[in-house]
């Protein structure tokens, strides 16, 4: 059973939706008891991330999480604002990440005159920097995903970068820490690629 | 360096169908909305746009439970327009699992409800569709309540106050061109996209990807949306939902530098 975290930032419906289009079994909860159970974890969420940490610790998941995370291993995937608040911190927020991450979330900022917007919004393709599970076996002849967001995530340990997009500047489009993973885009709504990502995260991790 | 454009179906909904209208006019049922959105999964559309057409003139709500069955089935970004007058509204649909709300009708009113659904959910979250006619001698005019209502505003100066309000994306669509297929009205299309620094989405007139390459080279556009494109096969417009190619919704780009 996959838990997806509900901590009150934006909809998780269609993530539940694709893994039961896979045939994964998966609840949306905020419960303790059901995400101590779980098997594996997608942390997901859209909106601020003072506002994404705030509810985590209010809801007391924050310390959960760390735990089931950090100490048990289990693998866990965030999901846009989801894996930034797996870093250090972010630009736009004063509170602290999860920390799970060596790396921080930066604001955009694309040079004037030019045609590129923020947020940074669209499909994007995307390249791996890395052999992982996740977007194994490559037998596309490329991979694309659908972003919005207007931070994007700096990796202080070159060795965590997974997957690498760009928007004006190359930037970290997915991590891959032992049990921890975080990809910036939406799997969830990018229908074949976001399938296969989902199914191998859902079949290939322990 | 280049930027794809997305490629954008605009589905009309009347009722529990999909329509496809012409000028606005002569709604044509073109089938079931779940399993056309199952068509665009499998065919890997960039985005895909719900507009029903009927809401505001029926003075009524969206539909709710119709709209979540659809934002089920649908594992692309999805946006949907129709009788949206509240932030509440927005919220419920935004929870159902459609990623934007396109306002209209509701838009021309004033800039308060972009505003607020804005602050709410974010710019990203927010478009606001213009629907726009060619005057007589001359400039466009913008159209509220699918078209039937003139507002008596310039389709520039109106995109000007919205963006400023807060919307993310502006849905340009061309009454004129509307399921005609001669191509996108791009002297409309590039005068918006000039004037505001959000994406601006071409809407109407399109018959083939070479519109949509028109569209984004000459129109400035950053996407492309289309309907009777999509829904439609051949000189006698049999119903049959399709989608370009990889390549060819590739080939949709232009020079973001």
């Amino acid at each position: 059973m996959i838990a997806i975290i509900d901590y009150g930032m934006g909809n998780s419906g269609s993530i539940k939706n694709m893994l039961r289009r896979l045939g994964v079994a998966s609840h949306i909860t905020s419960d303790h008891q059901a995400i101590c159970e779980a098997d594996k974890l997608i942390l997901p969420g859209v909106g601020a991330f003072d506002a994404g940490m705030k509810n985590l610790h209010d809801r007391g998941l924050a310390p959960l999480l760390d735990r089931r995370v950090r100490e048990e291993r289990v693998p866990v995937l965030g999901i846009c604002l989801g894996m930034q608040l797996m870093t250090r911190g972010s630009d736009e927020g004063k509170r602290p990440g999860l920390g799970w991450i060596d790396a921080e979330a930066r604001r955009f900022s694309v040079p004037p005159g030019s045609r590129l917007k923020v947020p940074h919004m669209g499909w994007a393709p995307v390249v791996s920097r890395k052999s992982s599970a996740l977007v194994a076996p490559s037998n596309q002849d490329e991979l694309r995903f659908y972003f919005v967001h207007s931070y994007y995530i700096d990796c202080h340990d070159g060795a965590d970068v997974l997957l690498q997009a760009s928007h004006g500047n190359s930037f970290v489009a997915g991590f891959e820490r032992d049990n921890i993973l975080g990809v910036q885009f939406h799997p969830e709504k990018s229908h074949k690629f976001g399938l296969k990502l989902l199914e191998n995260f859902a079949t290939r991790y322990r | 360096m280049m930027t794809k454009a997305r490629v954008i179906p605009v589905l009309l909904l009347k009722g529990k169908g999909l329509v496809k209208t012409t000028k606005f006019k002569n709604p044509v049922y073109v089938g079931d909305p779940v399993n056309a959105i199952r068509i665009f999964n499998d065919k890997g559309a960039d985005e895909l746009m719900l507009l029903d057409i009927t809401a505001t003139l029926e003075k009524r709500d969206p539909d709710f439970r119709l709209i979540e069955e659809i934002a089920s089935e649908c594992f692309m970004p999805l946006g949907y327009g129709g009788g949206v007058q509240t932030v509440e509204q927005m919220g419920r649909i935004l929870q159902s699992g459609v990623e934007k709300i396109c306002i209209n009708s509701a838009a021309l009113a004033g800039p308060d409800l972009v505003r607020q659904g804005a602050e709410r959910f974010g710019s990203q979250a927010i478009v606001v569709s213009i629907d726009a006619r060619k005057k007589l001698f001359g400039g466009y005019e913008v159209y509220g309540h699918a078209g039937r209502k003139s507002a008596g505003k310039d389709p520039v100066s109106h995109a000007c106050e919205v963006v400023a309000a807060g919307a993310g994306e502006i849905l340009i669509n061309s009454i004129d061109r509307d399921g005609t297929g001669g191509g996108y009205d791009l002297e409309l299309v590039r005068a918006v996209a000039e004037a505001v620094d959000v994406p601006v989405i071409a809407c109407g007139g399109a018959g083939n990807v070479a519109h949509m390459r028109e569209a984004v080279d000459k129109g400035r556009a950053s996407a492309v949306a289309a309907g009777s494109m999509f829904v439609f096969h051949g000189k006698h417009r049999a119903v049959l939902i399709s989608y370009p190619s990889a390549e060819e919704v590739a080939s949709v780009s232009a020079a973001s530098t």
